[in-house]
């Protein structure tokens, strides 16, 4: 059925306004004023030239961990393991850039290998868990998320400790040769924003137009019969978890090379979980990530300012992306039903 | 119980599946309804049976009106539906599954449950185990407890939908005497099914469904030519074996044993030459499965060789078998076979190889889709999606995927669900192969299927296996026996 | 005599585990009748902190379970609607509302933030709590923890010995076959759903006001994901399912108890411990079930799947269609 173009984007937009007026009443309810709360993040995020650089700095790791999600959704696996994945590669990249000495053409790009291994890394673990040990991937990677952070917490306070003490900030600065340069003064680095970039690309056409992709798609949609066509799905399997990690990994390594130049306890910042929710709004998509990013990390780099002027906590960024993802499957599932509907009726 | 549709009208989109039927029933009378695949019996008597609503129409029971609007209401009103696949719980005892769905207090009373139960067996010979787990049940059995269950709640029209498919010889002769009883009791059995002699033996009338209308009812006895003459229109010609030279062998199987949960096959010898078709017989869950997925690799024989020439590929993994030409086609086309959701072209790309090393070439998997479409005569496009296919196209898309040449070719019912001419052009194509040399081996729960394709033909019986009989040589009679257990 | 040492954290175990039992028997009569409710964590999250809220504000325990019950309650109908109603996929739909519930808990809950609150108090059963050792350890605890021992009860009798249970068993085992028999397939879904979603919910409260009392930040810290992996570590068997939960609630209290002996070891083990465990537990039920069904004899093989062994309800997370 053919829509006019304002119909369609009245209708992509609907679960935007649906998840404001959702918030409008929590907050009413929490005894705020919606239209201070709302104008706050719109400041928080836009208020200033280097606040660009700030949400491209969320950007990036949201990018890279939605690609590498895709890849793991095509093939019908729910990798919330990616969060530790996220970690994995902070810890190696933190390893290399405390241990290892030289000039920054030869750390840094250590730094991301070793990121992309330990990624990949925790992605065999989780693949062979699944795979082998009949051990749901969820279960596998929550598992794998938990002890990846008590591990990181362990080497913080612990081997990697500051020599005047460990505290809440983590681990030593790197030295200069460890971090990633910026663009002018902003915190955004031209070598992140390239990774994710390309990431996405990569993405896509590997999904797209490749024999790879379309056996990992054939999985997805039924391994049993993709298996007795000759794919070897626990193979594949790991190697889309692997792939996952990959990137996943590199995020982590950006991370500390890039935004905090050290590993801190919440190296990850939830951003694994935060990428499901963009692939699962993108439905499967990879062309409709980039917006999507950019909104998910404009709230993230919003909603701090909450707690400084508002005494409200800034997990109303939060509930303000998880309500667009609940509400973007509650319409979908609401029109579909109507069209059945209707054709039940034609 | 006197049962009357009068005028009933269905509809599934631009399908029709009942077009203005009439039927009556009298009390007490054994009625067949004959029809092909697709001909409207099973619409009409899900929508009897409250399975279903009739887009326009009546049904009047004993001169009631009624509308079922769900089994349990249709059951409440005296109609109850026996269906091929009984509607039972197969994780629940044979006991909780007769007293699901009866009415009563909070707390289930075993002994009134077992005294019922025990009492509708007696009555007809059944022998059911009240502990045991209904998934461990033959499908003779599950159709007995689903009887027995009907009955107790006060069923006075039995519908039972091809229920001779899968049972025993014996389990058949039970439910035939117990059929007989219930319609002399006044109980109206209504016999949906498309084998012939079953009708002839059983039903005091029948009713022949074409193409979603009632084109003719017949009262005993009945006429096999006449009956034939309604249900297609013309007289079927058999379809005529070209005698092929059959040399060489294709496929040696040595002492082979194949577990599963449920069944073990042991010491399984078997021969098989090029161009040679094997029919395996028996009824379903007997081990013909069993054997041929090992056959193909799909299940690891605990014993045993398979050999392919003079190499024993026993224990090696899928693809080993799949690189020597040998392939399965599975009976659950979209469960086994293919991929919903994926269209004919990307099954093509992903079974062809198009294009080089990482990169698909679609142009290229394109064109070989639309080859192949015309060579199969697949109604269909490149991208429609495999699910929106019917089954006889779904069936046909499957041969096409397989290589053009193999070694051995499996097969698990080949035309199960399809209608004549459709079962047809499978067996031409089928035979073709046979013709290049590929030794067929296939599953079927249709005598005559069976006795017209194989140049020889196994019986499974509960795990074991008869010697091969010649095909042309051996009769129906014969067959039946064999199936039924005895002389293996 | 054991040492009172030992009975202290034998009794510290029972108390820490039965807001797992609520929540794993909960989830165990959800997924039992065919939905698989994953917002667990997130909905502890929730009704912890808003049993926590209500019991403060209204200064009544039993308003704050209410709460918490309703709120539980609320959440898995929601999954409920949004898969039978909208026919969306159970499974991102739960995680979507974990994420959701977490933050609506920390954002709504900001006030309430360590203050001091009411808590269920101490109430020793009479003569059972004399019987030594077991009476010691089971009967000298609150009023919330023994109802955590009903529940277990209760859920076990209702699926085994009722006719309400064995209904719901056929929901989730064959909807098609359940429908058939008159049962009203969707709306046992939905009430299942909600009962489920109830006892969830005062897990959660049993949290803030008994086990770990007050509120704060991301107060259970995964608990939730434990409670989904016991139902299946328990092969949705009641018993099995408390097992789990006692099992999960001696390795949290453990790690107290054994850290001063073993300072050496990092706090951090003790913290991974029941994550590393439950994907442990898990590939014993998964993994090694399917070893033992492909490698151990027959005979022998019953006995160990009875313990370790126990498949899903055949219709989990499968939607049905009535034509």
């Amino acid at each position: 059925m053919k829509r006019s173009g304002v119909t369609q984007l009245a209708l992509m937009l609907s679960p935007v306004v649906v998840t404001l007026l959702f918030a409008t009443l929590i907050l009413l309810a929490a005894g705020a004023n919606p239209l201070e709360a709302f104008g706050n993040i719109l400041a928080g995020a836009f208020g200033s030239a280097k606040k660009w650089g700030d949400i491209a700095v969320v950007m990036v790791p949201l990018a890279l961990c939605a690609a590498g999600m895709l890849v793991t959704f095509a093939a019908g696996l729910w990798n919330i393991g990616v969060e530790g994945q996220i970690v994995a590669g902070a810890l190696a990249a933190t390893w290399v850039a405390l241990g290892v000495q030289g000039p920054p053409w030869l750390i840094l790009p250590l730094t991301l290998l070793a990121g992309a291994a330990g990624g990949a890394v925790l992605g065999v673990v989780i693949g062979a868990l699944r795979t082998w040990g009949r051990v749901n991937e969820i279960f596998a990677g929550l598992g794998m998320n938990f002890v990846m952070v008590a591990l990181t917490n362990y080497l913080i306070f612990g081997p990697w400790r500051p020599p005047d003490g460990a505290t809440m900030s983590g681990t030593e600065p790197f030295p200069l040769a460890a971090r990633m340069p910026m663009i002018g003064s902003s915190r955004a680095s031209l070598v992140s924003i390239g990774l994710a970039v390309a990431a996405l690309f990569i993405v896509y056409f590997l999904l797209r137009d490749t024999h790879w992709g379309l056996r990992l798609k054939a999985i997805g949609l039924n391994s049993a019969a993709a298996a007795r066509m000759g794919i070897n799905t626990h193979r594949e399997m790991i190697v889309a978890f692997v792939v996952c990690g990959l990137m996943a990994g590199i995020a982590g390594s950006l991370q500390t090379t890039a935004v905090y130049f050290r590993l801190i306890p919440q190296v990850s910042g939830g951003y694994g979980y935060l990428s499901q929710l963009v692939v699962l709004l993108s439905g499967l998509r990879a062309v409709a990530v980039p917006l999507i990013v950019f909104f998910f990390g404009a709230v993230q780099v919003g909603s701090p300012r909450l707690e400084l002027r508002m005494q409200l906590d800034s997990s109303l960024g939060g509930i303000l992306q998880a309500s667009m993802v609940l509400f973007f499957f509650l319409i979908k599932g609401w029109r579909q039903r109507l069209a059945d509907r209707k054709e039940r009726n034609a | 119980m006197k049962i009357e549709l009068v005028n009933i009208h269905k509809r599934y989109g631009a399908v029709v599946a009942n077009e203005g039927v009439n039927l009556t029933i009298a009390a007490g009378e054994i009625r067949g309804l004959l029809g092909e695949n697709g001909a409207g019996k099973t619409t009409l008597m899900r929508i009897l049976s409250g399975y279903t609503f009739a887009d326009a129409g009546r049904i009047l029971l004993d001169g009631v009106e009624h509308h079922p609007s769900s089994p349990a209401d249709a059951i409440r009103v005296g109609v109850g539906m026996l269906h091929q696949d009984p509607m039972d719980v197969p994780q629940l005892s044979v006991l909780d599954n007769f007293g699901l769905g009866q009415s009563g207090g909070l707390y289930r009373r075993r002994r009134p449950m077992l005294a019922s139960l025990e009492h509708l067996c007696q009555r007809f010979g059944f022998k059911l185990d009240p502990e045991a787990v209904v998934g461990s049940l033959t499908v003779g059995e599950r159709q007995q407890l689903e009887l027995a269950r009907l009955l107790a709640l006060g069923a006075r029209t039995i519908i039972l939908d091809e229920p001779t498919t899968g049972i025993s010889a014996p389990q058949k002769a039970l439910l035939f005497d117990a059929l007989k009883h219930l319609a002399q009791e006044g109980l109206s059995v209504v016999f949906v099914s498309h084998k012939l002699d079953e009708v002839q033996s059983l039903c005091d009338s029948v009713t022949v469904l074409r193409k979603g209308r009632n084109v003719g009812e017949l009262e005993a006895p009945f006429d096999a030519d006449g009956l034939v003459h309604l249900m297609f229109g013309q007289q079927l010609p058999a379809g005529a074996r070209p005698v092929v030279p059959i040399d060489g062998g294709a496929l040696e199987v040595r002492q082979l044993s194949v577990r599963d949960h449920r069944l073990s096959l042991d010491g399984v010898d078997l021969h098989v030459r090029r161009g040679e078709v094997l029919g395996l017989a028996g009824l379903e869950g007997s081990g013909q499965q069993l054997l041929m997925q090992a056959i193909a690799g799909i299940v690891r024989p605990r014993a045993g060789s398979i050999l392919l020439g003079t190499e024993d590929l026993a224990g090696r993994p899928y693809g080993a078998f799949r690189d020597r030409g040998v392939a399965l086609v599975p009976a659950a086309r979209l469960e086994e076979g293919m991929i919903p959701g994926l269209s004919l072209r990307e099954h093509f790309a992903l079974c062809h190889h198009c294009g080089h090393g990482l990169v698909l070439d679609w142009p290229a998997a394109d064109s070989l889709t639309r080859e192949q479409i015309a060579a199969f005569h697949i109604v269909g496009q490149p991208l429609t999606a495999v699910d929106k296919l019917s089954g006889g196209n779904q069936q046909r898309a499957l041969l096409a995927l397989l290589p053009a040449e193999l070694t051995v070719l499996l097969l698990e019912h080949p035309t199960r669900g399809l209608d004549v001419s459709s079962a047809q052009w499978i067996w031409s194509n089928l035979l073709a192969r046979r013709e290049r040399g590929t030794a067929l081996i296939f599953t079927s729960t249709d005598l005559d299927e069976l006795l017209q394709y194989s140049d020889r033909i196994m019986v499974f019986s509960g795990g074991r296996v008869s010697a091969p009989v010649d095909a042309p040589t051996v009769t129906v009679q014969e067959l039946g026996y064999l199936i039924g257990g005895r002389g293996l | 005599m054991l040492d009172p040492l030992v009975i202290a954290t034998l009794q510290s175990v029972v108390a820490s585990a039965s807001p797992l039992i609520f929540a794993g028997i909960g989830e165990t009569l959800t997924e039992r009748v065919g939905i698989v409710n994953l917002s667990l964590d997130g909905t502890i999250l929730l009704s912890a902190m808003a049993g926590f809220a209500a019991a403060y504000l209204g200064n009544s325990l039993l308003l704050g379970f209410f709460v918490a019950a309703v709120v539980g309650a609320l959440v898995a109908l929601v999954v409920a609607l949004s898969s039978i109603v909208l026919k969306q996929d159970q499974v991102a739909i739960g995680f979507v509302l974990t994420l959701l519930c977490a933050d609506l808990s920390s954002f709504i809950g900001l006030p309430y933030v360590r203050i001091p609150g009411p808590s269920v108090p101490y109430m020793p059963l009479g003569v059972l709590a004399s019987i030594p050792v077991l009476g010691e350890v089971f009967f000298r605890q609150n009023l919330v923890v023994y109802a955590s021992y009903v529940t277990v009860f209760l859920a076990w009798g209702w699926l085994s010995l009722t006719r309400p249970g064995l209904r719901l068993r056929s929901v989730g085992e064959r909807p098609e076959a359940a429908f058939a028999r008159g049962i009203a397939v969707n709306r046992l879904r939905y009430t299942y759903a909600a009962i489920g979603g109830a006892l969830v919910g005062i897990a959660g409260a049993s949290y803030s006001l008994s086990v770990k009392l007050g509120w704060s930040h991301r107060h259970t810290s995964g608990m939730g994901w434990i409670a989904l992996a016991i139902v299946i570590f328990g092969g949705w068997s009641p018993f099995r399912v408390a097992l789990g939960a006692y099992l999960f609630g001696a390795l949290k209290s453990l790690g107290s108890i054994l850290q001063p002996s073993y300072p050496n070891v990092p706090t951090q083990v003790f913290q991974a411990a029941p994550f590393a465990l439950m994907v442990v537990a898990l590939l014993v039920v998964g993994g090694g079930a399917a070893w033992v069904e492909r490698y151990v004899p027959a005979k022998l093989q019953r006995g160990i799947l009875a313990l370790i062994g126990g498949s899903p309800p055949a219709a989990l997370g499968k939607r049905f269609e009535q034509l």
